[in-house]
């Protein structure tokens, strides 16, 4: 609030508006040089909503509460999240190659990047210096953003805004025809017809799932095979390989401090040691 | 202080966005790296309708936002429908034009 008064002095740039820039402008270099260089695409996705939010109290405290809004709720509330959902459908494993296509693109991109702010840069601050902040309150009045930016909306801007309904239609209708699957018509398998395909693969039974027989409520842990071995089919797709701590066997249990109370519920349970410890197995 | 900080502070991001196309693979990151230097660019509209003491600079980034998301939407179905045929995000597998 201190630095939408020190804002809307007029003609003068606040105390609360100079802190607020110089505390954000470095959070969003940071997001947006983050996204630009992390590895994972996710942790890009992350960095660009850092960035995006300080860019929209950037908005606020520049007399634009209204965009400040939208930039919040339509860029990281709906834009990030379909960029969200399209990483996880097309696999968060997907990194980027390390290799260049091109060779020194990389570098020349660096060169071209830092020349091109150094010059845009140097030209804005020289064209801009005495800048005047004329402020908004000449539009405005006492009415407030909103009431400006509609009355402008609706009067001057009204054949764009009505275009912008059919753009935004055409694209909703675009994105559908695009990630639409044609099937050809009868082509679609029965149900008979998938099961018998099923049966005379090799596995005709489901995949262990990781909690079978598992002794940790990890899904990263593996299902138990009855002997006590791994089953190698049941690890989870798209964990990354951990450790995960499990509760020891019961057999094996009653060197561990803890031994007591785990036999104890394993008894509860029933207990399935068997081969495996006779064959001196340790399990992970 | 003064407003040239903000338009400084929007150039140097746009640079940014635009050394992401140019260095980035996968084609997500890429449009990620375009919506930055779309941001960079409202940022500029908002300064410079403060400075002048007009709306339209709002009205235009406002315009820029709608445009964005339908882009987004189209642009995500695209990466989408190419990833099902290549089952690759990279944009440099889709070179079938390239010859």
């Amino acid at each position: 609030m201190t630095v939408l008064a020190a804002a809307a002095g007029g003609a003068q740039i606040g105390t609360g508006e100079t802190v607020a820039f110089w505390l954000l402008a470095p959070v969003a270099l940071a997001g947006a040089l983050g996204m630009v260089f992390s590895r994972n695409a996710v942790h890009s996705a992350l960095f660009l909503v850092n960035s995006m939010l300080a860019l929209g109290v950037f908005y606020v405290i520049q007399q634009a509460p209204f965009l400040g809004a939208v930039q919040i709720i339509v860029y990281t509330g709906a834009i990030m999240i379909l960029f969200l959902f399209v990483l996880m459908l097309v696999g968060r494993d997907s990194a980027d190659s390390v290799v260049e296509t091109l060779r020194g693109q990389r570098l020349a991109a660096i060169v071209l990047g830092v020349g091109f702010a150094g010059l845009v840069g140097a030209g804005i601050a020289r064209a801009t210096e005495g800048l005047v902040v004329t402020g908004l309150e000449g539009v405005q009045g006492t009415d407030g953003n909103v009431p400006a930016i509609a009355r402008s909306l609706f009067t001057d801007y009204l054949l764009a805004f009505e275009v912008t309904s059919a753009l935004l239609i055409t694209a909703a209708v675009g994105a559908m025809v695009l990630a639409h699957i044609e099937r050809e018509p009868g082509s679609r398998q029965t149900q008979r017809e998938l099961s018998r395909a099923r049966f005379l693969t090799e596995r005709p039974q489901t995949l262990p799932g990781p909690g079978v027989y598992a002794r940790a409520n990890s899904i990263a842990a593996p299902g138990r095979l009855p002997d006590g071995g791994i089953a190698e089919s049941s690890f989870a797709t798209g964990v990354e390989p951990q450790d995960v701590d499990e509760m020891p066997r019961p057999g094996l249990s009653e060197t561990g401090p803890r031994g007591r109370a785990i036999e104890d519920s394993d008894a509860s349970l029933g207990s399935t040691s068997g081969t495996g410890q006779q064959r001196g197995e340790t399990p992970r | 202080m003064t407003l040239t900080n903000y338009l400084v502070l929007a150039a140097v991001l746009f640079t940014i966005g635009a050394i992401g196309v140019l260095v980035r693979r996968n084609a997500i990151v890429v449009f990620m790296c375009i919506e930055l230097m779309l941001n960079s660019v409202n940022l500029t509209l908002v300064t410079f309708a403060r400075a002048t003491g007009t709306i339209d600079g709002q009205i235009i980034a406002f315009f820029v936002m709608v445009v964005a998301a339908a882009e987004v939407v189209v642009g995500l179905a695209i990466i989408m429908s190419i990833y099902r045929t290549r089952r690759s995000a990279s944009v440099d597998d889709a070179n079938l034009l390239k010859y």
